[in-house]
């Protein structure tokens, strides 16, 4: 996610329309003809941040094609990260494009920017990943919810095994912006050892030299950084080369399977934390695994398996209810009755997910990097925002 | 003390790599009267031409050789197929046609290496740390890097103080008509000085590729700071790029070091990490600031 404000934008737009045809035969027999339904993704499908965005359609078109639903349609469109097209695209596909539920979207900041307009205006939005507090809390609405994690609780969970492994102190560090800010906070809120310095990094920062000196002359027991996308990459490879023989915990988004391969065998050893891992023992996330590797030719990243429960979700309310009766598909999409890649998975009473949150460990497999579980972080850890949620 | 001298070396190190940048970038300014906001393709195209030969051939110097001559390449073809049309016309025209450019380039590498960020790592040879006088650990690769950095920058004096060619890019500077009449091809010296400037940019982008991340759009951050470095040091001179950088680079080196813990004198050291770090996300632009409200035109500006 390197984020950085050049002040450079680019104006290229892609709009795809992908339909799912299959099985459209099989319908014949005594089924209702239940209301299709429209989808809305917006995502980033360029510049920077683009891998992410990418590997978050693949994964929910990986569902979509299997369940092979005829009366689910897909609008994908490009927001180039940044917040003002997120809005004119979200304004766009609810006006002209009629859709009935919006999804997609990786940043907060455009998260933000469009799911308080579009569930006023009575539209569903299921995110694949950014989930604000304020959406979490006061802000919180019974058409939103998150499939993916409260913001905070990747980084709450790096700090509950922080204390479970007994650190001492812990150097912390992430990027001055909100998201950055929350990642401290999560961190500090479940870890009871002293912090020896935290700092704030630039936002789209990609050397670190002057901070690997000061992380040296700390004499902290352990690091914990936030530093999504680019920066991660940076980071770990200038960290790689300093020698520092100091553990290092931080949440998953810089050692998804999306930037492993850049990082290198920098990353091997380094533990992460995550509610998913390629390696989880479950039906469903094996099924996934090898499909999205069979289609795409690579390993899915966490944003992937987000993706691909995001749409398994709105496919099993599609099958309980009829989107035309916003209360009871509403209802069937609260009622969450769908093989998660995660195993269990409820939604809390913010409709922001209840789940285990595992410590993945990065280990090279056959030459390839990627993520295996060593420990329970978390269990069904809800937020800390939901009580603030007048629903 | 020691923590000191060692950020000391990391903002010279940073510096020394924006000056590489700035270079190409004043020289083109300055020579051809042309703002390029495409130089910072040309550092992208320097690092993944890198990381592509790197990966290849499996040698890290064959991929530095090929970021070189890549992005020289890419220059000379540029030159002569767009920019060559743009000298005569306004400053606005040359920024829509080499922003056009930025997009093509962008797309372009997108399409040929995909969305996801390329691995180029340190070679063996220059990885690792060093002890330096002083007791000082230091990263291998980042020395190297200082070093090419100075190594360049007393090149680029010599060729521009003492050969013919920089004679002509001096000339060409002060008069073009005058030297195109004395008979210098000046279509030739804009397109050397042109693919000059490139093959420094791709240079830095191989290099500072190798420390951090060889991803789509890495140019541009780079390319706006190139821009605060020559507007610092004064447009078109190749020692107000170099000093500009070094300033640049220490400044901000030094500010998300040192304002951090100024800060914390005085206030809660939550907010004073939050604060000192907003603040040195400004420093640069306030040192710029300063700068042109003393010398408005740059420290070595020719034409203030």
């Amino acid at each position: 996610m390197t984020g950085p404000k050049t002040g450079i934008h680019r104006e290229t737009r892609m709009t795809r329309y992908l339909t799912t045809t299959a099985l459209a035969l099989s319908m014949i027999g005594g089924t209702a003809m239940a209301e299709p339904v429209k989808v809305g993704m917006i995502t980033t499908l360029s510049g920077g941040g683009a891998s992410l965005g990418i590997d978050t359609r693949d994964g929910f078109m990986l569902a979509v094609e299997e369940a092979g639903n005829s009366e689910l349609e897909v609008v994908i469109e490009d927001d180039q990260r940044k917040p003002e097209v997120a809005v004119q695209l979200s304004d766009e596909m609810i006006q002209s494009e009629d859709v009935d539920v919006l999804t997609g979207i990786v940043w907060s900041n455009l998260a933000m920017a469009v799911v308080p307009g579009a569930t006023r205006q009575g539209k569903f939005y299921l995110s694949t990943n950014a989930a604000p507090s304020q959406l979490a809390g006061k802000g919180c609405h019974e058409n939103y919810f998150s499939v993916s994690y409260q913001n905070d609780n990747l980084h709450e969970a790096a700090g509950q095994y922080a204390t479970d492994e007994g650190f001492g102190s812990m150097f912390i560090m992430a990027p001055n912006y909100p998201a950055g800010q929350d990642s401290l906070s999560g961190f500090k809120r479940f870890y009871d050892g002293e912090v020896a310095s935290e700092v704030y990094t630039q936002l789209g920062q990609t050397d670190y030299a002057a901070e690997i000196a000061q992380i040296r002359d700390s004499g902290a027991d352990a690091l914990f950084f936030f530093l999504p996308g680019g920066m991660g990459i940076s980071f770990m490879k200038q960290w790689a080369e300093a020698g520092i023989d100091m553990p290092v915990v931080g949440p998953a988004f810089s050692f998804s399977q999306d930037i492993l391969p850049a990082i290198g065998e920098a990353a091997v050893g380094v533990k992460n934390t995550a509610q998913w891992s390629p390696d989880l023992d479950n039906e469903a996330n094996k099924a996934f695994v090898a499909g999205f590797e069979e289609k795409y030719d690579r390993l899915p990243s966490l944003y992937a398996a987000q993706g691909y429960d995001t749409a398994r979700l709105l496919l099993s309310a599609m099958e309980k209810a009829d989107i035309a009766d916003a209360e009871a598909f509403r209802e069937a999409l609260r009622a969450a009755e769908f093989d998660s890649v995660r195993g269990d998975f409820a939604f809390g009473p913010n409709q922001h997910p209840v789940q285990d949150i595992y410590v993945r460990e990065v280990i090279s497999e056959d030459g390839t990097l990627t993520n295996k579980i060593v420990a329970t972080a978390m269990e069904d850890r809800g937020d800390a925002y939901a009580e603030e949620c007048s629903m | 003390m020691l923590l000191l001298i060692e950020q000391l070396l990391n903002g010279l190190q940073s510096g020394l790599m924006l000056f590489l940048m700035a270079a190409g970038l004043t020289l083109v300014f300055g020579v051809m009267g042309l703002i390029n906001l495409a130089h910072g393709s040309l550092y992208m195209i320097g690092a993944f031409a890198c990381a592509g030969v790197a990966a290849a051939t499996g040698s890290f110097w064959l991929g530095l050789a090929a970021s070189i001559a890549a992005a020289a390449a890419a220059g000379a073809i540029v030159e002569v197929a767009v920019i060559r049309r743009l000298y005569r016309r306004d400053h606005l025209d040359q920024v829509l046609a080499t922003f056009a450019l930025i997009l093509i380039f962008s797309e372009g590498t997108r399409w040929l290496y995909g969305s996801f960020p390329l691995y180029l790592n340190v070679p063996p040879s220059l990885s690792g740390s060093v002890t330096l006088p002083g007791g000082i650990q230091y990263s291998l690769f980042r020395l190297a890097i200082i070093g090419a950095g100075l190594l360049v920058a007393v090149g680029l004096f010599l060729l521009i103080g003492k050969t013919r060619i920089g004679v002509q890019v001096r000339a060409g500077e002060a008069d073009r008509e005058m030297i195109a009449a004395l008979g210098v091809d000046i279509g030739r010296l804009y397109t050397l000085v042109f693919a000059l400037g490139a093959a420094l940019a791709g240079m830095a982008g191989a290099l500072v590729g190798t420390i951090q991340s060889v991803q789509v759009g890495m140019g541009e951050p780079v390319l706006i700071l190139a821009f605060v470095v020559i507007v610092i040091g004064g447009i078109g001179s190749i020692k107000g790029a170099l000093v500009g950088a070094l300033l640049v680079g220490l400044t901000d080196t030094m500010g998300r070091v040192l304002l951090p813990s100024i800060f914390d004198l005085f206030m809660e050291t939550s907010a004073a990490t939050s604060v000192g770090a907003a603040l040195a996300s400004m420093a640069i632009y306030i040192l710029m600031a300063l700068v042109l409200i003393v010398k408005p035109g740059g420290l070595f500006g020719a034409r203030a």
